[in-house]
């Protein structure tokens, strides 16, 4: 017997919560529409807040550990909001084999910035992804969704520092 | 309903035995008396294949498969150890070790362990691999039960208790790789935890100190199964 349930309000009347709305619905708040839904909520507020998880695990009744799970367990979203600008480096075996393991120690010198750290001024994060799906570039970074490849680890390194320097 | 089953024949170590249809090779041998080491594996509760350690030989194949896994087929020649197998039992066993912070002497599962009692039985003096020593908090914040992740070895049976038998799925795994940890709810400490029923089921299938109820000292947590084999017959029942 289905339960007689009302659908859970959103945790504030921000408009963003219609889309979220919309992807849930699209998909009849099944339980296997975690995953879109998650894609909704990163894509409008850019991040997956606690009570966006907590929103999801209500209204399509999954269990929160399993909703926290999934958040955690996809690079792809990101739950501590990011900076302006996104910086991410391919660590896949191709990429890394092409030297992107120096680019990631170079941030880190040059910019202090660990993995999934970002600047104290919110400017820019800087991110590491496990193969972008581009190996044929490596060694492959991502400039704001941008992707730059075939280019040498100082090469690189250039390319960063001229993206870097446009907003300033 | 059909009257005349598929009986499935096969030798398990050259023993002559016979399968139903969707038995898995790990069933069969125990239904014979025949020990296949497993840590992650209760019956009860669904087969995930995570802890490697059931991994059998099957002739004519080099891969090495998982006995819970694999549902038996007709004429399969199976060896359950052998020098080669062994080698990558007391491995995983090793790496296990070396993951975690596991010091039997301090441990409230001490003697009652799982995981001890598959080192000494396959033999494991020492530790080929670097220790990770990494640091875990211990979550006592629930009023009977504690968890300490420096015991875990992330076998998934107290996830799956909690979400088959009991029904909350309180617990699951965070992240993943190296990184994974089981939490409960939204990583919330588990005394905080909305879904919980404080039931403990997790508490007894855990095969370490891991879950543990509080007061425990070292070596006196002894885990009590029993009611694993009465739910699940009860709930077969119910169908």
């Amino acid at each position: 017997m289905a339960l007689n349930q009302k659908r859970i309000a959103p945790p504030s009347d921000d408009r963003r919560w219609k889309l979220v709305d919309a992807t849930m619905r699209r998909y009849g708040y099944s339980s296997q529409a975690v995953i879109e839904t998650l894609h909704t909520i990163q894509e409008v507020f850019g991040n997956i807040s606690a009570e966006s998880l907590a929103y999801v695990s209500g209204s399509l009744n999954v269990p929160p550990s399993k909703v926290y799970g999934v958040a955690t367990f996809y690079n792809h979203f990101n739950m501590a909001p990011l900076g302006e600008h996104v910086l991410s480096v391919c660590t896949g075996t191709a990429c890394y084999v092409k030297g992107s393991g120096q680019v990631v120690d170079w941030i880190k010198e040059e910019y202090g910035l660990e993995p999934g750290q970002t600047t104290p001024d919110n400017k820019l994060s800087f991110m590491v992804a496990r193969c972008v799906g581009a190996c044929g570039l490596a060694p492959v970074i991502m400039l704001d969704g941008e992707v730059v490849g075939r280019l040498s680890v100082d090469e690189m390194k250039k390319r960063i520092k001229e993206w870097i320097s446009y907003d300033k | 309903m059909n009257s005349n089953p598929v009986v499935r024949s096969f030798t398990i170590d050259g023993i002559q035995v016979s399968a139903a249809e969707g038995e898995t090779i790990l069933e069969v041998a125990r239904q014979n008396d025949i020990e296949i080491p497993t840590l992650c594996n209760l019956e009860g509760i669904s087969s995930t294949g995570q802890c490697r350690l059931c991994m059998v030989e099957v002739k004519g194949t080099n891969r090495l498969i998982p006995s819970c896994a694999t549902v038996a087929e007709e004429g399969m020649e199976i060896v359950t150890s052998n020098e080669r197998i062994d080698k990558y039992r007391r491995m995983i066993v090793e790496l296990l070790f070396a993951e975690r912070n596991h010091i039997c002497a301090v441990c409230v599962a001490n003697g009652h362990c799982d995981l001890q009692a598959m080192a000494q039985k396959l033999g494991v003096t020492h530790i080929e691999f670097d220790y990770l020593h990494p640091s875990f908090q211990v979550d006592a914040s629930h009023p009977k039960y504690e968890v300490d992740h420096n015991r875990c070895i992330l076998c998934g049976r107290c996830v799956r208790v909690c979400d088959e038998i009991e029904g909350a799925h309180t617990r699951d795994f965070r992240n993943r790789g190296i990184n994974t940890l089981v939490i409960t709810d939204f990583a919330t400490p588990w005394g905080e935890s909305q879904t919980c029923t404080s039931c403990g089921k997790c508490v007894h299938v855990c095969p370490t100190g891991a879950l543990a109820e509080k007061g425990k000292s070292v070596a006196e947590m002894q885990k009590r199964r029993q009611f694993l084999p009465y739910l699940v017959m009860r709930r077969e029942g119910a169908k």
